[in-house]
């Protein structure tokens, strides 16, 4: 067994443990960050794949960003495990059904006689001077254009109806309004009053 | 030298490149301590004089051992876990705050060739290990069961987290200009141009072309680093000392050890992107590290003069000036600069 394939194992094991852990640990928050280390480690994986731009946007956009915000909103629940502990029997089936779903979709893609390594050809080795980067902008910018204008779009107008959503006009706010707070002059607030000393 | 590696590289046979790697991290981890050391020393030094105080002066000559001193009584301390924190995340929390600031040398060149990873997608690993420094603070707030550290850790993370956003924007205007991601390539892009070519080479930086961003990556490494004057974390007239209230001892130091590491992150990489790096800033003189040594050096020092200076921004006032003055303006210069690099007038081809 070579080196990358000890690598690959390691992470393996690695991601596989952290998913699970994912799934059973109690408490909310642990779990949380055990998806950060299924995020980080899958990243792992892909820079074994020479995917070293997805592997380090994974990372960026995932655990740089979205579980922060996730992390921060399950940290400041209050959340009462015996609570969530209750109802574990009545949705076991349906959450049963669609694991078993998703176990079928699995062996469907990785076991068929479709995708088997003999089907699908070894990619080229990269050459020397190759760039990840380079390369995905280059097929995003061309080939892809309209299908990524098109995500983008999509992006964009879920961004924009997720603030819509949570936008409220509130009455009885008081706002400051810091242009005016910068361009106070010391006389609009204080006032100097010659006055002789007096004696009691 | 390479006659000196030779026969240690024989002894070590297929290990070699594992030593060697080793051999060059620590290189880099050890001289980066002392630089930290010394820069809390220089920090107490600075703002002494600036306020007509000597600072320390007690211990060794000019107080030149008190960092030492300071070490040894944040080892000798004990390690306070309080009862109500969850033991394991309380230790891996300081752990985590550290450890990014020392990976993201991994990608810094300190000359042509002087670099751990010469990696090509360079700035971009620095961006993704940067947005993992957040997490440092957020788990040892939360950890810690208490509310004072958990409201700092709330304020630290939310103005990393916002920053972080600015400081991208003011990035991809760099990779445009030097159209590369590799941290080399962008320091060498910076030396061509007309300006170079008379032997005024600090012109041709990026710092004069993308000012404005250049002002934005610095007052963004500034917040991002939490240091003042965006230090409300630890805002002693709101709350008391943020997220790292409940620690003491060695764990304390960590996090105090990367505090100052990432400021001399931000600040060699501020050096890096848009002061040309190692490059010297006129024709006669040469090339070397120790130009990177002193632009390191001066915005360091920049670090703990405004840290002199300026009084505390209000938290809201932060706020607002990531969300709806940084990001705005960054994203329409991403804009600028896009086009200007396409049109006849670009001074990059």
């Amino acid at each position: 067994m070579d080196f990358q394939s000890v690598i690959f194992y390691f992470f393996s094991t690695v991601l596989v443990l952290a998913s699970l852990a994912v799934i059973t640990s109690k408490n909310p928050v642990h779990a949380a960050l055990f998806l950060v280390l299924a995020f980080f480690t899958a990243g792992g994986i892909w820079m074994l794949l020479h995917a070293e731009f997805l592997a380090i946007a994974l990372v960026m956009v995932y655990v740089g960003a979205v579980m922060v915000l996730f992390l921060f909103v399950v940290m400041m629940l209050d959340i009462n495990i015996e609570r969530i502990r209750q109802g574990f029997w009545s949705y076991l089936p349906v959450g049963a059904l669609i694991g078993v779903l998703m176990v079928i979709e699995m062996v469907m893609v990785l076991g068929g006689r479709n995708f088997g390594l003999e089907e699908m050809p070894h990619p080229a080795e990269v050459q020397q001077g190759y760039s990840n980067t380079k390369e995905l902008g280059r097929l995003l910018y061309t080939d892809y254009v309209y299908p990524f204008e098109l995500a983008s779009i999509v992006l964009l107008v879920a961004m924009v109806a997720a603030v819509a959503l949570t936008l409220r006009k509130r009455k009885n706010v008081r706002k400051i309004d810091p242009a005016e707070q910068i361009s106070v002059k010391r006389d609009d607030r204080v006032r100097i009053v010659s006055m002789r000393s007096e004696k009691d | 030298m390479e006659a000196y590696i030779e026969p240690v590289a024989m002894f070590f046979g297929e290990a070699w490149p594992l030593v060697w790697s080793l051999l060059k991290i620590v290189g880099i981890v050890a001289p980066l301590f002392l630089c930290v050391a010394y820069l809390t020393l220089a920090e107490r030094k600075v703002i002494g004089y600036m306020q007509v105080r000597i600072g320390p002066n007690r211990v060794g000559p000019m107080g030149l051992l008190q960092p030492i001193a300071d070490g040894v009584k944040l080892l000798l301390k004990e390690v306070i876990i309080p009862s109500g924190a969850n033991k394991g995340l309380f230790i891996i929390g300081p752990v985590l705050a550290l450890g990014p600031a020392l990976a993201a040398w991994a990608v810094v060149p300190f000359n042509e060739g002087w670099v751990v990873g010469n990696v090509d997608a360079g700035l971009l690993f620095l961006l993704a290990v940067t947005s993992i420094e957040v997490y440092g603070v957020i788990i040892a707030a939360w950890a810690s069961n208490s509310k004072y550290a958990f409201l700092g850790g709330m304020r630290a993370a939310a103005q990393m987290v916002s920053y972080e956003i600015a400081m991208g924007f003011a990035l991809v205007c760099v990779l445009m200009t030097s159209s590369s991601l590799n941290l080399t390539d962008i320091v060498m892009s910076q030396g061509k141009g007309q300006a170079a070519d008379m032997g005024l080479g600090f012109l041709s930086w990026n710092w004069l072309p993308l000012f404005p961003m250049f002002i934005v990556y610095l007052i963004s490494g500034i917040a991002e680093t939490n240091r003042a004057p965006f230090d409300v974390v630890e805002g002693e007239s709101e709350i008391v000392a943020g997220h790292m209230v409940e620690y003491s001892g060695m764990a304390f130091a960590l996090f105090f050890l990367g505090e100052y590491a990432n400021m001399i992150l931000v600040s060699a990489l501020t050096s890096i992107l848009f002061l040309g790096g190692w490059l010297s800033p006129v024709g006669f003189l040469g090339d070397g590290f120790f130009w990177l040594a002193i632009k390191t050096a001066f915005i360091l020092f920049l670090f703990l003069w405004f840290r002199a200076t300026f009084p505390r921004f209000r938290y809201d006032h932060i706020m607002r000036l990531g969300w709806k003055v940084f990001i705005p303006l960054t994203l329409f210069w991403v804009v600028v600069v896009a086009v200007w690099v396409m049109s006849p007038l670009s001074i990059w081809k």
